[in-house]
């Protein structure tokens, strides 16, 4: 079974077409400009739907050849520089190796590793439902909990310490342990 | 540009050569440090406790402090 690995951009164009929400459709059609050359494509499809019968490109550090090279059709100069491909490679310039690679790949992997600034907006919206969340409870704490049961109050944790005591809770390494009982104070 | 041929064979065995005995080691040194570091002081703080323990006296203190319900405190 073959399985298609994609990644966020073909799923969201995949999903466009579905949805056919005039918000994703626009980030769609943002993203897919982003590039400095696009890729061209023999097919132009009314609604930007990535058609997933046909081999595909992807820009993947796990996956290193996609099944289409980046460029598919080709004018006359790169096809000429394919029929040169063809014979011994020690006869392409530098030039012509590197215009190969281009015409194969869409970005390198230095490229592709590119660190984004994106970690800034992940902490900053984390930080912000932090606060939100921290106002929320608040609220919560002043305005929804019901008064605390008498058993909290100072006296009655003070009498609830000394019963415990006088039971001799734990008294070889736990609570009872850290009592003086000579001398009635905390060791 | 002619690069060593990479290594094709054996790789998880000179991983295992490598890791094992350092996991070994470091699970020994984990144990060794509970028993010395736990259970030894444990041991002793129990024996320690009750060396001078005497069931009797405690049972009158917390008596006085009028804990039980089977038994009141003297002079009730």
């Amino acid at each position: 079974m073959v399985v298609r690995v994609l990644n966020l951009n073909q799923m969201l164009r995949l999903t466009a077409g579905r949805v056919g929400c005039l918000l994703s459709r626009r980030a769609v059609v943002g993203m897919t400009n982003s590039g400095a050359r696009m890729s061209s494509h023999s097919h132009h499809e009314v609604s930007d739907q990535v058609d997933m019968s046909q081999p595909m490109y992807w820009d993947r550090l796990d996956t290193p050849l996609p099944d289409r090279a980046w460029i598919d059709v080709l004018d006359s100069k790169d096809k000429s520089l394919k029929q040169k491909e063809k014979g011994p490679w020690t006869a392409l310039s530098k030039e012509e190796k590197i215009a190969l690679y281009r015409l194969k790949f869409n970005h390198t992997y230095p490229e592709m590793k590119k660190p984004s600034h994106e970690w800034k907006t992940v902490i900053g919206g984390m930080f912000i439902f932090f606060g939100i969340t921290g106002l929320v409870v608040f609220w919560q704490g002043h305005y929804v909990y019901p008064p605390q049961p008498h058993t909290f109050g100072e006296e009655w944790q003070a009498k609830q310490i000394q019963r415990m005591l006088d039971m001799r809770v734990n008294p070889i390494e736990g609570f009872s342990a850290k009592w003086d009982y000579k001398n009635k104070q905390w060791k | 540009m002619s690069l060593a041929k990479p290594a094709m064979r054996g790789l998880l065995g000179k991983r295992l050569r490598f890791h094992l005995p350092i996991a070994f080691a470091l699970s020994v040194v984990a144990a060794a440090a509970f028993k010395y570091g736990v259970t030894e002081p444990r041991k002793q703080a129990y024996a320690d406790f009750y060396k001078q323990y005497d069931a009797t006296k405690e049972f009158n203190n917390m008596r006085e402090a009028g804990i039980f319900e089977s038994v009141r405190p003297t002079g009730k």
